[in-house]
């Protein structure tokens, strides 16, 4: 039999994992309290209905626990997927709570609704919609810790103040740890005026708007980290499920005879998504599903490819509903001459998550309750998932919400989640399931396809003076239940819609296209499209017209001051006009999305291969206010770096109605010798708090293509970038 | 099943596995360590590096059949404390976002510096490009790289001058 002992740092690990687990955290201060929702927060719960489907109707509450040796530790329901959150959240707990940065880590809530809410994570909302309340959350906790030692030395609360976890009395200069004061304050009653208690003036911020270090590094240097696949339960088994082949095919039967000969198979089981097959460990089961033999109920698509998808989507493209309508656009460009006209096609590819850790979920379900351990985006829709198969109350559901290896949007669908609540529930045992690399790609919930015809005019100056936006793609609103307002899936028309340019004649159109490939919020959405597309169409005018890109938009953000500013300040910092090396051109794009606006310029040359290569980005975020500087250029240069991949190399491959895309050959993703130099350049000057986790992603593949304009006098219309250069 | 011998971390282990069972998956389901990752199964992220006698390798692909008798390293015994200039390197520059395939970046670039102590920039991409990173943290990779080699350098230089000074 294998042997278990040893490795002493991972049955530490395995502790903590299950001090977490059990809950069994009761020392010390725990603060819990009512704070009210906040004017932003309706930014997430519409933010969160946007990306996870469900809404953030409940209360915030905030978790704070002063441990005795005077550690803060604080709990979030919000899902650290890379983007800094459990560090951010904590720096505004932080902040108000008057502690010492090293004296604080941060950790995932065990979801509650009741305490916390609804539990979502994505529309990059986590921190613009909690700002004020995870401050409060410091503040009423920092003053619970004052009126405790007031209390004790008998004095007016109001003659201490709170300084780096230690409460001090003026008068006196008596002195008392938060550590030594934890047990009083937890029996004091938590302030009942939500307004209370008063939050800092952003001039006494010493936490806030500094780049203090991450909290969740130290473990992912050492491999401690506890991501879902890392999960180990007493007794689990680990399960694949092999899906059908086919998009719309089903299991006809099978014969799992072979499979369950194979030593540490446990099981062959047929659950809704496919059949799986359970053992001791992942080879095991990996081993048994190379024995399984299934007959497949073929899918009614067998004619589907990219291209037939293709036509559907330019087939669609006239007959949308009107999202936009200023002035006369047919008019405006029927008057025109040929000569200042221009008519494109554009169109987008399905684009995969490929998050670095496949999807996966840990389940236990006993009688009357369930416990998941999972990488999820929402542990709420998590909740919901299991309620529905187990027959439980979610009250009787535990969700242990693990690191996630990448989330992207994907980890707020729950396929994952489902596979393991019944694999467990027909074993009776905890039950890890694990999409290989394959199986992750290929079971769908892409960003959507689409194809945009696009028609334009410039005046007699050569200025923007009609534009047509005819846009046909795949609903996500449609496929997930969600209703349109006006015919329009709002997240399809993101940044077309809202187009900031004064061109006095503006249409825009949106169809949707139904299509048997199922999709899902993909890292910034329908912005993910649009934000290349709008900017390169621009950029055609601007070639059409003799016009500078920069100049031009310029021109036409009169009335968006900080859109201006924005892309100022990225011309200036890329050289925009001055001299590049030879063989290389400088592109330029601009976007606003989730409350932020990013400006990207992009130096590239094209290699002897045909390939594109980016050499220097530099982006410029305006996102209002900035909580954690180093985390909003991270957030950037990791959008730049999802958009940058997309743009050249991204696409799900379809054939003969089965996806066909399965690994990392097939779905190129940048790499080190790859990836540009990358500048970014904050502001943030008190205007409304923008997103980060999303809006450095859309402009990249734009600046990349009008830098390819500017080299080739091409414009690139269709993506990936990569298979039109190399094919050209 | 067969029996196998391992040395993992200075440790020698002994279990029985199936011949064709990847490295991979005999470290993360049978020792334990599931600090070395599950990326592709198939070579193509090297979210599984660890060192096999020193050397970088893909222990997806790797199976322990190949591997009786040898002496692995896995990030979990890459230091007993994250006392490496790497992994200090790695907090300093704040590389990793969700950190996934960040023990395979650093078991990588510790293969590296043992073969080349001082990488240019060229050097970092070609011996680093076969890790992915889906967050883009590379810049860092290679400023944390560049930062663990000056470190290393240092203490190779004090070490050599006390030496000296001794001799």
């Amino acid at each position: 039999m294998a042997e278990q002992s040893g490795a002493p740092s991972k049955d530490e690990v395995s502790r903590r994992s299950f001090l977490q687990i059990s809950g069994g955290l009761g020392i010390g201060l725990v603060v819990s309290f009512f704070v009210p929702r906040s004017a932003l927060a309706e930014i997430e719960a519409l933010a969160a209905a946007a990306t996870a489907g469900v809404g953030s109707g409940g209360e915030i509450n905030a978790y704070v626990r002063i441990a005795p040796d005077g550690s803060v530790v604080l709990s979030f329901p919000k899902s650290e997927m890379g983007q800094g959150v459990l560090t951010s959240l904590a720096m505004l707990v932080a902040e108000e709570l008057e502690v010492d940065w090293s004296k604080v880590r941060s950790e995932h809530a065990i979801a509650n609704e009741a305490r916390y809410g609804k539990w979502s994570t994505g529309g990059s909302s986590s921190v613009r919609a909690n700002y004020d309340a995870f401050r409060r959350a410091g503040a009423a906790a920092r003053e619970l810790l004052i009126a405790a030692a007031a209390e004790q030395w008998h004095v007016a609360p109001g003659t201490c103040r709170a300084e780096k976890g230690v409460v001090i009395h003026e008068g006196s200069g008596r002195r008392l740890a938060y550590a030594a004061l934890a047990e009083r304050a937890a029996k004091l009653p938590a302030p009942s005026e939500p307004s209370e208690p008063k939050l800092k003036p952003r001039e006494s911020f010493r936490v806030i708007g500094t780049d203090v270090r991450r909290l969740d590094t130290p473990a992912k240097v050492d491999g401690s980290a506890i991501f879902g696949l890392d999960v180990r339960v007493p007794g689990m088994l680990f399960a694949q499920v092999v899906r059908p082949p086919d998009l719309g095919g089903a299991v006809a039967s099978f014969d799992a005879r072979a499979a369950l000969a194979v030593e540490g198979v446990r099981a062959v089981v047929e659950i809704p998504h496919g059949v799986a097959v359970v053992g001791t460990s992942f080879w095991a089961a990996s081993s048994g599903r190379k024995q399984l033999s299934i007959v497949w109920k073929p899918g009614p698509h067998g004619a589907l490819d990219n291209e037939a998808i293709r036509k559907l989507c330019l087939a669609a493209v006239e007959r949308g509903a009107t999202a936009r309508n200023d002035g006369d656009v047919a008019r405006a460009i029927a008057g025109a001459g040929a000569a200042r006209k221009i008519e494109a096609v554009y169109e987008f590819p399905f684009l995969a998550h490929a998050t670095l850790e496949p999807m996966n979920c840990t389940a236990s379900v006993l009688a009357d309750r369930c416990e998941l351990w999972a990488p999820t985006q929402s542990p709420t829709s998590a909740t919901d998932a299991a309620a529905k198969i187990t027959g439980l109350p979610p009250e009787k559901i535990r969700v242990n919400t693990t690191l996630l290896g990448g989330g992207f949007g994907r980890r707020s669908a729950t396929d994952f989640v489902e596979d393991a609540v019944h694999l467990s529930k027909h074993m009776k045992l905890p039950v890890q399931v694990v999409y290989t690399r394959e199986d992750d790609m290929k079971a769908g919930l892409y960003r959507p396809v689409g194809a945009n015809v696009l028609r334009g005019a410039v005046d007699a100056e050569g200025w923007p003076i009609a534009w047509e936006h005819r846009i046909a793609s795949q609903s996500i609103l449609r496929e997930k239940g969600w209703p349109f307002k006006d015919g329009i899936d709002f997240a399809a028309v993101e940044g077309v819609r809202n187009l900031p340019y004064a061109i006095p004649n503006l249409f825009v159109s949106w169809a949707d296209v139904e299509i048997p490939v199922s999709t899902h919020w993909w890292r910034s959405v329908g912005s993910s499209q649009n934000g290349w597309v709008t900017e390169c169409f621009f950029d055609e005018l601007c070639a059409l017209g003799h016009k500078d890109p920069v100049e031009a938009r310029t021109r036409l953000l009169a009335k968006h001051p900080r859109h201006q500013r924005v892309l100022a300040l990225a011309a200036e910092k890329a050289g925009w006009g001055k001299p590049l090396a030879k063989g290389r051109a400088l592109g330029v794009a601009l976007h606003e999305c989730f409350g932020s606006i990013v400006a990207q310029t992009a130096e590239v040359s094209l290699e002897a291969d045909g390939q594109p290569r980016v050499h220097r980005v530099v982006c410029v975020v305006d996102c209002g206010e900035v909580v954690h500087p180093a985390g909003v250029r991270h957030q950037m240069e990791s959008g730049i770096t999802m958009g940058l991949s997309a743009a050249l190399w991204g696409e799900v491959a379809i054939e003969k109605g089965r996806i066909t895309t399965g690994n990392f050959d097939g779905y190129p993703i940048a790499r080190i010798d790859q990836m540009p130099r990358v500048e970014t350049f904050v502001i943030a000057e008190g205007d409304p708090m923008g997103g980060i986790g999303e809006p450095g992603t859309p402009p990249i593949a734009a600046a990349i293509g009008n830098a390819l304009l500017k080299l080739t006098g091409k414009p690139i219309r269709r993506l990936p970038i990569g298979r039109v250069t190399r094919s050209a | 099943m067969p029996a196998y011998t391992l040395t993992v971390n200075g440790e020698p282990r002994r279990f029985e596995a199936a011949a064709d069972t990847p490295l991979l998956w005999v470290l993360r389901d049978i020792l334990n360590l599931t600090g070395t990752k599950y990326g592709c199964g198939a070579g193509l992220c090297r979210a599984c590096t660890i060192h096999l006698d020193g050397e970088a390798s893909f222990s997806c692909q790797i199976p322990i059949s190949a591997a009786e008798g040898r002496r692995v390293t896995t990030i979990e015994g890459l230091s007993p404390d994250r006392s490496h200039p790497l992994q200090q390197a790695w907090i300093e520059e704040d590389v990793p976002q969700c950190g996934y395939c960040q023990p395979g970046q650093i078991m990588s670039a510790a293969a590296l510096l043992e073969r080349t102590p001082s990488p240019s920039d060229d050097q970092i991409d070609a011996f680093m490009k076969s890790n992915l990173c889906r967050c883009g943290t590379y810049n860092r990779i290679r400023s944390a790289i560049r930062r663990a080699a000056q470190s290393k350098a240092a203490t190779r230089a004090s070490a050599n001058e006390e030496a000296e000074n001794h001799g």
